[in-house]
């Protein structure tokens, strides 16, 4: 099985039905996108596939059609993403395990609506938990990004 | 200088005459010095000039003993021996060092003694006194208790300053200019010439010097770092996917597994038939383990794919089966024999009552249910048992403890055993266990050789917590001319100290506190005033959650007083700062009626919910704003405000408390954990549910620093939250409610 991860061809031999995350994480090493529950409830796994926000955890690699983007692929610390760098201006992270899926639905989401109003951003940033209750600062890095992108 | 005795006592440098006062018994012990773990295994060129700071050519590595479960204790820990040290932030690594009783917390126990934070007596000085040197004979190195930055605001800044003492002492020796004509700043000692000597340069001839027996720490108007905001050490792996935590790690040769076990603790396993599991795709090793089974297999999925293949017999479960006995068995507990405490007991309460006129008597019951933990990386390690050496790497907040369980489990020697500690993915207490790693030991012995990954799938995560436990209070209140009269509070839970204490063989000793903490020590002076805790024999195993006992007993006292408060017909704030007998409390009262408007007109449907807990030393008092809609109750805005002495950095302080507050929101309007059969039945976040982002109100915070005692506020946070948001409903809509979740009485937005 073919599989682009982060610009890189991949070649893979596993079952068709193991979601892509345990491939992502397991067989090849990429370990941003993180398990939390299994079961599309919590977001910590979202990763792009051709720039859509979807959940790895329930998403047999055998369907991907696309290219995938992890945290990885979307900024390193010495380039970041603009919403990677508004997460570190609001100093988003405490525990920081269900970070790389909100950055991930974020950026999605930015790209698709440039100009979010509030409730826009509540609504799109609420299938991702965050059990340490940085919603707060999520909300305002999300504010900070959409102007570094049209910054930028 | 000094007062070199008041921090010795917290510090490793006990020298002479550094001795807490009144405690005979163990002071030999209490005066050695646990050893300088980094000595051992110190690699090639590096010096460690104490068990904090070790320096090789290539740079400072600063040891941060208390663990990173998101609340940013590596940054402070680090901040505070860099303050001293005279290094640039970031120019250091930070690592978590050896489990070591060195490490030793000196707080954590007090919080387990009948001392109420208010009291400043010599008995209250003289036990927390102790709860220092039973921390430091038992060298507990756990990370809890709010205890982080208490505990080691002293003991790193002297750490720091020792070692640049050191360093100092060593540029003197080198250059031959006096110590007195020699500054230091960004790593380097500097001479009057200018020139600049780099610790790395120093580090070898520093290490050979006697330690100072006095230092000097800087006051607080000469910190560069402390006080101000410091960006996260780890913000920007934790931004980039490029944090590693446990259930990250990867090494050559390693295996996947996973486990059940039975959902019923101490149930056991009658039978298993493992024959399907053992043939599936990637399954390497099925094996029986205490209280299920496990299977090591070479990918996490396919070890989880084959874990539900398992046909598994289950014992059943020693407690109360539903969550509906569980409650009578706590409500059966309100009885002489099973009587714990009575810590508090002002006035005559008894004939306070029986001269009450009939039918003046407030009476109600309260309850709050069972809680998990649920942080959101669920239980992992990665275990190798080779050649007779253990290596485990997990994230936990009790290292020295995994050393000794996974020692028993294995038959490997405790200094075999070596302890890498992990960041970690939340806690909230949970990671105050070793369960999950003497299950990875387990099966490392049985497969020798490789590292083996053992991950909890998050069903496994959420029917095997060790939650907070439920607990029922009744309660008595007596109104006169308008004022709260008299007050009676019975709370009956199980003791979590007992559980947890006994789960590593250690004795839960007098009174569990945690049965009515955040309740018998309140500032409030009543004429009539008593708490009484009951002791509920062990049902569901119960652990330490994120403020533990405040964490449901604020809910229970602040309710309470509130209902006896609107029934004298007072105003809540007011009534409370003219009960208030603690200026600190008093002054966090009044902050949060200026910060949140209190008493400035809402619309109609809208309320206003105010409640005050002072929990692990911190008063905070919390103001929540909801308004009723028809789509059902929404929190508009929520107002915190602590004292806690000292911020030393005001961005993560506000992280904590904005956290605390929200965790506590989350779990009064959602949370609860209910058992039927004797097993957990929400098995994932569909069903156990927290707070998502359109919930979530805004969160304003504010810190005093009045008192220059400093804490910590990780906890602190939780316990006002939800009896907040219930007064706010009852403000709102005139409901009164007397349990959680409050879903369960009213609908949220």
């Amino acid at each position: 099985m073919k599989l682009t991860v982060n610009g890189k061809p991949q070649e893979i031999g596993v079952e068709p039905e193991m979601p892509l995350l345990w491939v992502l994480r397991d067989e090849l090493g990429i370990t941003g996108p993180k398990y939390g529950c299994g079961m599309a409830q919590c977001g910590a796994c979202t990763v792009h596939v051709d720039g859509t926000a979807i959940r790895s955890c329930v998403t047999p690699v055998g369907s991907v059609q696309g290219a995938v983007t992890t945290i990885e692929g979307l900024g390193q610390p010495e380039a970041l993403h603009a919403v990677q760098r508004a997460w570190i201006e609001h100093q988003v992270a405490q525990c920081g395990y269900c970070q790389s899926g909100q950055i991930m639905t974020a950026a999605a989401f930015l790209a698709a609506q440039p100009n979010p109003t509030d409730e826009q951003i509540d609504q799109a940033m609420s299938g991702n938990l965050c059990r340490c209750g940085t919603y707060p600062r999520i909300r305002q890095a999300v504010k900070t990004a959409a102007a570094h992108l049209k910054g930028a | 200088m000094a007062n070199i005795a008041r921090i010795a006592r917290r510090t490793f440098l006990v020298g002479a005459g550094a001795i807490a006062a009144g405690l005979a018994v163990g002071t030999y012990l209490y005066k050695r010095d646990p050893a300088n773990p980094l000595l051992k295994d110190l690699p090639e060129g590096a010096h460690a000039l104490n068990p904090y700071v070790r320096i090789d050519a290539t740079g400072i590595t600063l040891i941060t003993p208390r663990a990173d479960l998101g609340q940013g204790a590596y940054s402070v820990q680090a901040a505070l021996i860099a303050e001293e040290l005279d290094l640039a932030w970031g120019q250091f690594k930070v690592e978590p060092g050896p489990p070591s009783a060195a490490y030793y917390n000196g707080l954590v126990m007090a919080e387990s003694f009948p001392i109420a934070a208010t009291a400043e007596n010599f008995m209250a000085r003289t036990g927390r006194g102790a709860a220092d040197v039973m921390g430091k004979m038992l060298g507990l190195q756990v990370t809890g208790g709010s205890s982080t930055v208490p505990d080691a605001f002293d003991r790193l800044r002297v750490a720091g300053s020792v070692a640049r003492q050191l360093l100092l002492a060593a540029a003197a020796q080198q250059s031959g200019v006096p110590v007195a004509q020699l500054k230091t700043a960004d790593g380097h000692v500097l001479l009057p010439d200018g020139e600049r000597l780099p610790y790395t340069a120093l580090a070898a001839d520093a290490g050979k010097l006697t330690p100072p027996s006095e230092v000097r720490l800087k006051p607080a108007s000469e910190w560069r770092l402390l006080g101000k905001p410091m960006p996260r050490l780890d913000i920007a792996a934790k931004s980039t996917g490029t944090a590693t935590y446990g259930i990250d790690l990867r090494f050559p040769g390693m295996v996947y597994a996973t486990v059940r076990t039975n959902p019923r603790r101490g149930g056991g396993v009658k039978q298993f038939d493992g024959k399907k599991a053992a043939a599936a795709r990637g399954v390497l090793k099925v094996l029986p383990i205490t209280g299920g089974v496990g299977v090591i297999a070479d990918n996490t999925w396919r070890a989880f794919q084959a874990a539900n293949l398992l046909d598994i017999e289950w014992g059943a479960a020693p407690y109360p089966l539903t969550t509906e006995a569980m409650f009578k068995q706590a409500a059966d507990s309100f009885t002489d024999e099973h009587r714990n405490s009575r810590q508090k007991d002002e006035g005559d309460v008894d004939a306070t009552f029986k001269s009450a006129e009939a039918g003046k008597v407030f009476q109600a019951e309260y309850r709050v249910p069972y809680l998990a933990h649920a942080p959101l990386e669920p239980m992992n390690a990665v275990v190798q048992l080779k050649d007779g050496r253990l290596d485990i790497w997990t994230g936990t907040q009790i290292p020295r403890f995994v050393v000794v369980g996974a020692a028993a489990v294995s038959g490997v020697a405790d200094d075999s055993v070596h302890v890498h500690v992990q960041i970690m993915g939340g806690s909230f207490g949970r990671r105050l266990e070793d369960d999950y790693v003497r299950q990875a030991v387990e099966l490392a012995k049985a497969h020798q050789g490789v590292p083996i990954k053992m991950t909890w799938s998050r069903e496994e995560d959420m029917t095997h917590d060790f939650p907070r436990p439920l607990a029922i209070a009744r309660a008595r209140g007596l109104t006169s001319k308008g004022q709260v009269h008299a007050y009676d509070l019975s709370i009956a839970a199980q003791s979590v100290s007992a559980s947890q204490l006994g789960r590593q063989g250690q004795p839960a000793m007098g009174p569990d506190m945690a049965i009515i903490a955040g309740a018998w020590d309140q500032p409030f002076a009543i004429p009539h005033y008593r708490i009484t805790g009951y002791k509920v024999p062990e049902m569901v195993p119960v652990s330490s959650w994120r403020s533990v006992g405040a964490s449901g007993n604020g809910f229970l006292h602040e309710c309470f007083l509130d209902e006896l408060i609107h029934s004298a017909g007072a105003d809540p704030l007011a009534e409370r700062i003219r009960l208030c007998s603690h200026e600190p409390s008093k002054r966090v009262l009044q902050a949060v009626g200026e910060l949140s408007g209190w008493g400035k007109p809402l619309p109609s449907g809208s309320g206003r919910g105010l409640a005050f807990t002072l929990s692990f030393g911190v008063p905070v008092a919390e103001v929540v704003e909801v308004t009723a809609t028809p789509k059902g109750i929404r929190i508009d805005k929520a107002f915190v405000v602590a004292e806690v002495g000292q911020v030393l950095d005001p961005v993560n302080l506000e992280a904590q408390l904005s956290g605390a507050v929200i965790w506590g929101l989350s779990h009064a309007m959602l949370g609860e954990l209910t058992y039927a059969d004797g097993a957990p039945q929400e098995t994932n976040f569909h069903a156990y549910q927290s707070l998502r982002m359109y919930q979530t109100p805004q969160v304003v915070t504010k810190a005093l620093q009045t008192t220059g005692q400093i804490k910590g506020v990780g906890e602190p946070g939780v316990p006002p939250a939800a009896p907040a948001l219930a007064n706010a409903i009852f403000a709102a809509t005139g409901k009164r409610i007397r349990e959680l979740p409050l879903r369960r009485h009213v609908d949220f937005i």
